[in-house]
């Protein structure tokens, strides 16, 4: 048996299958249909990337993942994660799950964290829902939390307010809350945008670190292509709600097979390029309301030809790819890297 | 910060009772015609201005003022000559009973409210409150207060029109006596606490932090009662802290319709016979009262709110 099929057979711990997720819009509006017929799956410590431009969707897939979408949202498919559908799971499970199966780490950490407690009593409170301790060990287990995401002095900082850390501090005490339960599946959502770029490497170290340590599963949504090279295994890119493309990371950036993913990799600004050149695609997202029948980036795509109005399919063309492109075979696109991927300059200061 | 303070305390103070001083001395009419009686002569109205230093410049009069009022000594009525300390002590205790059971009332038909309301934001129950916390804004409450007069009193007289009975004497009679003019001064109270913590709380509970307490796995009733509550307690104590000022002012009106014999009587008789020390010395102790108010209400922001506490 190939080592291959042994990863084939391994359950997914998150299956999304045909997600769907609408806002009703207000009295005599056309609800907007966000996402629409997603599915994707996660192996149990698989780090995957989530990526595509603002709006494409990404954030309001995550939150759907853990149902904290506002009621207006309607959301179909199914979300399997650990025999629980939580698409149609009732408050008391989804509760259950949130902070023992799945976690969530959002972007602003200076506002995420609530004002008037404790840092503390905010990660005890997190572990209570699912664990009773006595008030000393459940102490113990906190300082041992805060130590894990590497803030100093646990035992004094415990008692701060969350005004009184930085930024990256509260990231470091919001990963706490997060992985207190040790969940299998921790969603990031651009954790590192609002941060310092040197804080933003250390947070995302932490969390790789900690998803290797644990053999925790992440979903990590951003934009930023470099970090999912760092640290994800696969990348899955959205396009107006859709999945476009689905790929190894290592495949996906030096041989993108999708002419959005290809556009995405060539707009990241590279030391070589001249300057003031940025590349950049033309033209934006359509609206949820004017969406077109056939391929939804036709309309900016460099490759678009007679045929590309027709409805686009999320076709396999590997074991383990899926694009959403008729034309993927026919096209050489260019990706970020060269087929052997050259070391990083180094850059001087 | 405490010194400093009480230290701005003192220009209010002043400007307040200047104020009150000046504009009491361009209203027409002279306490020296009232107290000479029918019949006196130009010459005995003169006297008994001189007599009670009303001949001298305003300025002057309001300075003898300050300077007793800073060694302790109010003056006496112009009129029944009792000195104003012992009037107030009367008065103010009663004023201060009405005060404090409306806002209660308030608070404690207010934050219900509010909660419901907020609770179930956009729902019946939240339209309802809604609805029913306009009419109490927009109603003035003496003339709340004279239709519960006309139904409460006249026609089914479950409690009594007009009087008092001080709480130090018979707490339940007090309790009485005080309900309806507490419950007319409290009707725009209840509604301006539950529409205001109504709106807080909904703000609060859709804020980033609030997502963060759900993806938690928090049940609805912790995030509500815990975190919620917590969060706009600050908000709450600025509505009560401005209420308690508010139905201050409020007494004055509805004491009179009630003929409570509290400080809103003592300053309406006193202005209408032009005794000014009656007057002044009420005017001094209501604001003694707001800037109390205020100073109790910025030392409990600062335990409410660890993020006020350290600047």
């Amino acid at each position: 048996m190939s080592t291959a099929a042994v990863i084939d057979a391994t359950a997914p711990l998150l299956d999304v299958r045909n997600l769907s997720i609408s806002f009703q819009g207000r009295r005599g509006q056309p609800s907007s249909n966000i996402i629409h017929d997603l599915n994707f799956s996660i192996k149990p410590g698989e780090r995957v990337g989530l990526v595509g431009e603002s709006g494409c969707g990404k954030s309001v897939t995550g939150l759907s993942l853990m149902r904290l979408l506002p009621g207006t949202a309607k959301i179909g498919g199914q979300v399997l994660l650990q025999d629980i559908d939580m698409a149609k799971a009732n408050s008391k499970q989804i509760r259950r799950m949130r902070g023992k199966s799945i976690a969530m780490i959002f972007q602003e950490p200076m506002s995420a964290l609530d004002p008037v407690f404790t840092i503390g009593s905010q990660i005890s409170e997190a572990l209570r829902l699912h664990e009773r301790l006595p008030r000393a060990e459940e102490r113990e287990r906190v300082i041992e939390a805060l130590a894990e995401v590497g803030i100093p002095a646990p035992s004094q900082r415990i008692d701060d307010y969350p005004h009184q850390l930085s930024g990256g501090m509260r990231q470091r005490v919001m990963i706490a809350i997060a992985l207190i339960n040790r969940p299998q599946l921790i969603i990031a959502d651009e954790p590192t945008t609002a941060l310092d770029v040197t804080i933003q490497a250390q947070i995302m170290e932490l969390l790789t670190r900690l998803s290797e340590e644990r053999g925790m599963a992440m979903l990590f949504i951003t934009h930023d292509l470099g970090v999912v090279a760092e640290t994800c295994q696969r990348m899955i890119t959205m396009y107006a709600g859709q999945i476009i493309e689905d790929a190894p990371v290592d495949e996906a950036l030096a041989q993108p097979a999708h002419p959005y993913t290809s556009g995405l990799l060539r707009s990241l600004p590279h030391f070589n390029h001249e300057r003031g050149n940025f590349a950049y695609i033309a033209g934006r997202v359509p609206s949820p309301f004017m969406m077109p029948d056939g391929c939804r980036f036709a309309a900016r795509c460099p490759h678009r030809i007679e045929g590309c109005d027709a409805p686009q399919a999320l076709r396999d063309i590997a074991p383990d790819r899926r694009v959403r492109c008729w034309r993927s075979e026919d096209l050489r696109l260019n990706g970020a890297v060269d087929t052997a991927p050259a070391p990083m300059p180094e850059v001087i200061s | 910060m405490l010194t400093r303070r009480l230290l701005q305390a003192i220009p209010v103070l002043l400007l307040a009772t200047f104020s009150v001083f000046m504009l009491l001395k361009l209203l027409p009419g002279d306490v020296a015609i009232t107290l000479a009686g029918e019949n006196a002569t130009v010459e005995r109205i003169e006297e008994i201005r001189r007599l009670k230093g009303l001949d001298q410049p305003l300025i002057v009069q309001y300075g003898q003022w300050v300077m007793g009022a800073i060694q302790g000594d109010l003056s006496e009525s112009l009129l029944s000559g009792e000195p104003v300390s012992t009037t107030l002590a009367r008065v103010f205790p009663n004023t201060l009973f009405i005060v404090l059971y409306a806002v209660t009332l308030s608070v404690a038909v207010g934050v219900p409210l509010g909660i419901l309301a907020a609770s179930r934001a956009g729902g019946l129950g939240d339209k309802l409150v809604m609805v029913l916390t306009s009419v109490g804004v927009a109603l003035p409450n003496f003339w709340i207060a004279m239709i519960f007069v006309v139904i409460f009193a006249l026609n089914r007289a479950w409690f009594p029109a007009t009087g008092f009975v001080s709480p130090f004497e018979d707490p339940l009679a007090a309790l009485w006596y005080a309900t309806l003019p507490a419950v007319a001064l409290a009707a725009s109270g209840m509604a301006e606490v539950g529409r205001q913590l109504r709106s807080s709380l909904v703000e609060t509970l859709h804020s980033q932090h609030f997502r963060t307490l759900h993806a938690k796995g928090l049940p609805f009733r912790s995030i509500l009662w815990k975190h919620g509550l917590r969060n706009v307690s600050v908000n709450l104590l600025t509505v009560i802290s401005l209420l308690i000022s508010r139905t201050l002012a409020a007494t004055v009106v509805v004491e009179v319709v009630f003929a409570i014999p509290g400080m809103g009587n003592t300053i309406v008789n006193a202005t209408l016979q032009r005794d000014f020390p009656v007057v002044q010395g009420a005017v001094l102790v209501m604001v003694l009262t707001v800037i109390t108010v205020n100073l109790v209400t910025d030392i409990l922001y600062s335990i409410l709110d660890p993020r006020i506490a350290q600047q």
